[in-house]
């Protein structure tokens, strides 16, 4: 069943007019945030499909950048989001594609700072929800309902099973887990969902073990 | 014990002797994990949310970004005041508190989706107006959204709820149905009479296409949202008279995904079509993303 909660039809609460281009798209900013982890200095935002063709009158840029600096679907800040943008020091460059997408509702948002840069692809399937389809190059399906981590690591042998031993260990149940990996022997991205959230523990004992390079873990939206 | 129909809904209603509205209460407890409180809590932000936004419509004339719409939910309180309507004045009412709600979302004003942005006027629109004529109280009302959210579920898994998918008969279509069977509930109707109400408000918006003037969420959107408010109103009343749907609730729904299947693309939210492609709805785009893109 692709709707499951009541509140997935009442609901969610948030500024207008466009459940799929303005609460869809602040979702995707806010999760393209919580993937970079912390308040970018500069953002990048490229619209394709039906987003660049409307994304000013919906206010789908408003509520993108709204996204990317923290604000979720029904902060009354969003609307002045530009300008809050311009307080903050964050940098917006945005852009729009005549690129075919996958999705009629479909935004890339490259977060940078000194200390890194994060692309991160988005798509806003209707009713506010939303699928980020690729980080950093690497296929997704995250929907940030759930509890979700991810584990950059090297393409290395023993390294899932290394992981599960840690949920194992816990008595945590991984409800989904997706691997994706650019070459063979090279980096990869473990997506990780559970029923439970996962604490700042369970990363850093997972950040410890051998070939891994970095976890994230995403709060929900 | 999720219903995947609108006659197993009914059914698990009348063999536990339970509302609507008691059914999705339990199944949501039940699938989210949440207690009832929190459930409850939930729902009554939602309420709260809804309250305020056909407050801040009913007085505020402001216009939308676009300037395509606003102020008529303020015209239709002020001819509630000065004139005798030719149809009810609660009925008046519950448009006008519809219009309200669409025109708050349409100059990016905090809504509650139900089930969509661009058709949340219906439910609240017919609450407020007729919770007052009932007499209902706040557990009242949020059962109200329980029930408006059980008929919504059976419709977005079966069939769609957004127009881009399924045309304006999933986004208005779905609201309208929606309000229909909860004011039902609301007015002491059985479970079978609200799936009565649903099949006759769907049944009167199937086909209907989705066409928004240069692709906003505003025109025709807010006027049909008043129009949804109307049908709703006038199907749960035919439904409390004991008129029955010839064709079941489900079999509607069905038809509403085959009629959104085979409907062309231009017809589906991309302002290609409809009332979009004439030559004013050109001109307001040409307008509108002329001065906006500057």
């Amino acid at each position: 069943m692709k709707y499951r909660s009541v509140f997935d039809i009442i609901g969610p609460i948030m500024i207008g007019p466009s459940s799929s281009h303005t609460a869809g798209a602040a979702r995707i900013g806010l999760m393209s945030r919580n993937v970079f982890g912390r308040q970018p200095k500069k953002a990048e935002i490229t619209f394709l499909g039906s987003f660049a063709q409307t994304y000013k009158g919906h206010g789908t840029d408003i509520a993108i950048i709204g996204g990317i600096l923290g604000l979720n679907t029904y902060d009354e800040r969003m609307v002045e989001a530009h300008q809050l943008a311009k307080e903050l020091g964050v940098e917006i460059k945005m852009s729009v594609s005549d690129d075919e997408p996958n999705h009629p509702n479909t935004a890339i948002i490259t977060l940078s700072d000194e200390q890194g840069e994060t692309t991160v692809e988005g798509i806003s399937i209707g009713g506010g929800k939303i699928v980020i389809t690729s980080i950093n190059g690497f296929t997704s399906r995250i929907s940030g309902e759930v509890p979700t981590i991810l584990v950059k690591h090297q393409d290395r042998s023993g390294v899932v099973a290394s992981i599960t031993e840690v949920f194992a260990e816990r008595d945590l149940n991984i409800a989904y887990l997706e691997l994706a990996r650019k070459s063979k022997g090279g980096q990869a991205l473990m997506i990780i969902e559970t029923d439970y959230p996962m604490d700042k523990a369970l990363c850093k004992q997972i950040e410890s073990l051998p070939f891994i390079e970095k976890v994230v873990r995403l709060e929900t939206i | 014990m999720v219903f995947r129909t609108i006659a197993e809904l009914v059914e698990r209603c009348v063999a536990e002797n339970k509302k609507i509205s008691e059914v999705m209460i339990e199944t949501e407890i039940y699938q989210s994990g949440r207690n009832r409180e929190e459930v409850w809590k939930l729902m009554d932000d939602n309420l709260t949310i809804m309250e305020q936004a056909v407050k801040r419509g009913i007085v505020e004339e402001e216009r939308s970004r676009s300037g395509l719409t606003g102020g008529d939910a303020v015209l239709l309180q002020r001819y509630l005041k000065e004139k005798e309507p030719l149809s009810g004045r609660i009925l008046l009412d519950a448009v006008s508190k519809s219009v309200a709600t669409n025109e708050v979302n349409a100059k990016m004003g905090t809504i509650c989706a139900t089930p969509t942005a661009g058709s949340a006027g219906i439910v609240p629109g017919t609450l407020f107006a007729v919770a007052p004529k009932l007499q209902a109280t706040r557990e009242q009302m949020i059962r109200y959204l329980f029930t408006s959210g059980a008929i919504g579920l059976v419709i977005a898994n079966n069939a769609f709820i957004s127009g881009a998918a399924g045309g304006c008969q999933a986004e208005v279509g779905s609201a309208t149905a929606m309000a229909a069977a909860s004011m039902v509930e609301m007015a002491g109707g059985s479970p079978q009479q609200s799936a009565e109400a649903l099949s006759i408000a769907m049944k009167n918006l199937l086909g209907l296409v989705c066409d928004p003037v240069a692709g906003l969420v505003e025109a025709p959107c807010v006027k049909r949202n008043a129009m949804g408010a109307a049908l709703a109103m006038t199907a749960a009343d035919m439904a409390l008279a004991g008129i029955k749907s010839i064709i079941p609730a489900d079999e509607v729904i069905e038809t509403m995904y085959q009629i959104g299947c085979s409907m062309p693309s231009s017809l589906r939210e991309t302002a290609l079509g409809g009332l979009a492609a004439t030559p004013t709805g050109k001109e307001h785009e040409r307008r509108i993303f002329g001065s906006l893109k500057d």
